[in-house]
């Protein structure tokens, strides 16, 4: 295998693991504030839809992941209100918001099936870029890729080091004592999930507008649940986000090398290798002795002021 | 001095006429004081008495239905904790208001103003903890932390905001007697600094140690207010509940006979990651006999409980004997058909379902030992009729005819978690914390309860943590502390200093342990 091509599978890596980033530190944050909205794979797969929608019309791909953004939020606004506003089910609201998601996605992205645009340019600097092995891979990324891991930075030091992100975390630890020191409980909690939603956005945006850039109903194909597991699989922690990222997407594309290989192993089983893997790794992980330590205590309880 | 300042300036905070309805429940009735710089002011009265709801109020937590509060003379009204802190009131709560999986420092910096550089915050810390004398590691989490430690982080907490008035609600509950006595030391320093205190107990000797006016409020009312140093705390006691308190009543001797509890040489690890380790467990309960287990919470007392109902499952099935016969890995109905019954702490949620009706909660737990099930169908005759003698005996008050168990309160509630298991004549009886929460006429009948079934034959082993009752009805008394058990020393010859020495794991068995 000539470095090139070892180069482009490693490209093809970081390109699978994007919109898992992308949506797992999202939800990451969610979570940390103590929701738990299952409608991850809703909110990115109405962004992918809107952003395409987007970008097709206007020609712009920064307008259309602008569109993805706008389209998580609003999904995840209307999943604050149900969950946080009105203290309904978590759960039940966020299964929901994915077959919502999946559907109105269907809808309104009928008129755009089978429309193709030009993939989001990669970023080309003068020398760098042309570095033999690790020239593309580490300077010739998509923006999107760089804008996941500048967003996995900010989101590592505002956690750690802020006023805000100590109030996050504390709002997710224990709700009522929160309260009890006058943190504004909902309002973080509102915040979080509209942040968590602008990414799982983004990430469904990315897929339409870089990854394979044209839209086609549910082809977010789990990728929101995968990220969903991320979460649980980094134990909360913004940087192992990354890590289980990567690792997914290295499986993802070494089964498809697989197939093109074939080893005479069905070609279902080995599309299943991801998966197993992210489930393999989970199960490693939680058997551990301070299993679900970094876990919010709070998560998934619904909170209601007494006054 | 008092008196001069009453003249002469308004007091730091007064009440006047506050009153709180929660739907049709009225919690604070028309409740007026007033509190002077540099004063400890006790608030007594019972569990339900309305006394956290009036500290919630003065916290800003919880909104008045009616009434005035005014700082310095002032009118003010509070629109949440941020805006009672700055009319300089600080509040250590009864059940922490602290965050397991950060750390002290982090706990600590979450209530500073919000310019506040958290930078210099260690030094703070540091300077705080060392002018009280409460060590403090500003980078533990706190749930490593025992329930002092805990305590010391929300005063710490507390005076870093320059308190000038410091709400203490129920404070030493959870303490060992040599913590209190420190908390004590802390507390009279505050008050050498002019600081005002608002102490809230049932403790009437701590009131009366701690401070010079008492207001004592009995179902949501000011029933009076008094100088607590004048008044024996059995007065105290008889303005709280509004009338005297009968006391327990044993007999003058007890045949001990033959043990019915043993448990030898159990070890358990815990299933949950902030649990305790049960290691190496050994005592024996005889007939007639109480046995007491002291310690703080969450030394392994649950951990314990769990292991003798058959909530989980022994190493060994000889850990652990009813009658002689092994039931170590006997599930929780075949030691119940042995003639055990467990009454668990948690009321609400574990030893009875909120939701089901006292007959269903009765069936619950006695399904397999009085014939309430015959091919798969209850006889909800026998079942009702059985109810109705439980709530008849023990003076269960609840509203309406079979109520879901969430509708009664928590005294009645205790009374009927244990009148039902009491009821059936069990030869051994395991009780964790009985009277945790519980109003003191319902305290009273529960222990009568317990000292009757004993002098029936019954062996009786109950842990708590409150040291009155253990050294009220036990024979003998053991301290768990971090998973162990000491050895069981006769509750005549022990004195509350030497128990609450091995509760902080000092005493003489504490050390030669770690060796």
């Amino acid at each position: 295998m000539t470095s090139e091509m070892f180069q482009l599978i490693l490209m093809t890596v970081v390109t699978a693991a994007t919109p898992l980033i992308l949506a797992a530190i999202g939800e990451l944050v969610t979570e940390r504030a103590g929701v738990l909205n299952l409608g991850v794979e809703g909110m990115m797969i109405m962004g992918a839809a809107l952003g395409f929608a987007g970008a097709y019309a206007s020609g712009s791909t920064t307008i259309g992941a602008l569109c993805g953004i706008v389209a998580g939020t609003l999904m995840a606004a209307l999943f604050g209100l149900l969950t946080i506003g009105l203290a309904i089910n978590q759960v039940a609201s966020g299964l929901a918001l994915t077959i919502f998601g999946l559907g109105l996605s269907g809808l309104l992205g009928t008129g755009f099936v089978g429309l193709k645009r030009d993939a989001a340019p990669q970023l080309h600097i003068q020398g760098l870029s042309d570095l033999p092995y690790m020239g593309e891979l580490v300077f010739g990324e998509d923006p999107f890729v760089y804008a996941a891991i500048l967003l996995v930075a900010g989101t590592a030091w505002f956690l750690s080091r802020t006023r805000a992100g100590l109030a996050l975390r504390a709002t997710g630890d224990n709700h009522q004592s929160a309260h009890a020191l006058g943190l504004p409980v909902r309002r973080t909690r509102f915040l979080a999930t509209l942040f968590g939603g602008a990414c799982a956005g983004l990430a469904g945006a990315y897929l339409t507008l870089a990854y394979t850039p044209f839209w086609s109903p549910g082809m977010t194909a789990g990728r929101g649940w995968i990220a969903l597991a991320l979460v649980v699989f980094a134990s909360w922690r913004p940087w192992r986000i990354v890590l289980g990222a990567l690792l997914f997407g290295g499986a993802t594309v070494l089964q498809l090398h697989a197939q093109a290989a074939s080893f005479g192993l069905p070609g279902q089983l080995l599309s299943a290798a991801p998966y197993l893997a992210t489930i393999v790794a989970l199960l490693f992980l939680s058997s551990g002795a301070r299993r679900n330590a970094a876990a919010p205590a709070a998560l998934g309880q619904p909170f209601i002021a007494p006054r | 001095m008092i008196n001069e300042r009453e003249m002469h300036a308004a007091p730091l905070l007064s009440l006047r006429g506050i009153v709180k309805r929660f739907g049709s429940f009225t919690a604070n009735d028309q409740i007026s004081l007033d509190i002077h710089e540099g004063e400890a002011h006790a608030l007594i009265g019972e569990n339900g008495a309305g006394k956290s709801t009036l500290v919630k109020i003065i916290y800003g937590l919880l909104e008045p239905t009616e009434g005035v509060i005014a700082f310095h003379g002032q009118p003010v009204r509070l629109a949440g904790p941020e805006a009672a802190r700055a009319q300089g009131v600080g509040m250590v709560f009864q059940h922490f208001s602290l965050f397991d999986n950060l750390t002290v420092a982090e706990n600590i910096a979450l209530v500073l103003p919000r310019k506040t550089p958290l930078s210099g915050l260690r030094d703070r810390i540091a300077e705080v903890a060392d002018r009280y004398r409460m060590p403090l590691d500003p980078d533990r989490e706190v749930w490593s932390l025992s329930a002092g430690e805990r305590q010391r982080i929300e005063i710490a907490r507390c005076l870093l905001q320059d308190p000038r008035l410091i709400i203490l609600d129920e404070p030493t509950s959870v303490l060992t007697p040599q913590e209190a006595y420190a908390l004590f030391e802390t507390l009279d320093r505050l008050k050498d600094e002019g600081r005002a205190l608002l102490y809230i107990s049932h403790k009437l000797e701590e009131v009366r140690r701690l401070c010079e006016t008492a207001t004592i409020l009995r179902l949501g009312r000011k029933v009076g207010s008094c100088d607590p140093r004048q008044e024996s705390s059995r007065s105290l006691a008889a303005l709280m509940v509004g009338s005297a308190i009968c006391d327990i009543r044993s007999p003058a001797t007890r045949d001990l006979g033959s043990e019915r509890l043993t448990v030898s040489h159990l070890s358990l690890a815990s299933e949950d990651i902030h649990g305790v380790d049960l290691d190496d467990v050994s005592l024996s309960v005889r007939c007639g006999e109480i046995f007491g287990i002291a310690g703080v919470a969450g030394n392994g007392q649950s951990e314990f409980f769990a292991a003798l109902s058959g909530e989980r499952l022994a190493q060994s099935h000889e850990a652990i004997r009813l009658d002689r016969l092994a039931v170590g890995k006997s599930d929780i109905t075949e030691r119940r058909k042995r003639g055990a019954a467990f009454v668990p702490e948690e009321r609400n949620g574990h030893a009875a379902a909120g939701d089901f009706s006292l007959t269903g909660n009765f069936v619950l737990s006695r399904h397999a030992t009085v014939g309430l099930i015959s091919r798969g169908l209850i006889h909800f005759g026998k079942a009702r009729a059985l109810t109705a003698e439980v709530i008849a005996t023990f003076d269960v008050r609840k509203a309406g005819e079979d109520p879901a168990a969430r509708t009664l309160s928590g005294g009645n509630l205790q009374k009927f978690v244990v009148g039902r298991e009491i009821l059936s004549e069990p030869k051994i009886l395991v009780i964790n914390q009985p009277t945790w929460g519980v109003d003191a006429a319902a305290a009273a009948t529960i222990r009568q309860a317990l000292v009757d079934l004993a002098a029936r034959g019954a062996a009786v082993l109950l842990i708590s943590q409150d040291l009155d009752e253990l050294f009220e009805i036990c024979d003998r008394i053991a301290v768990m502390h971090e998973g162990r058990l000491s050895k069981a020393r006769e509750a005549r010859g022990v004195t509350r200093e030497e128990i609450g020495l091995l509760m902080t794991g000092d005493g003489p068995e504490g050390s030669a342990h770690a060796h």
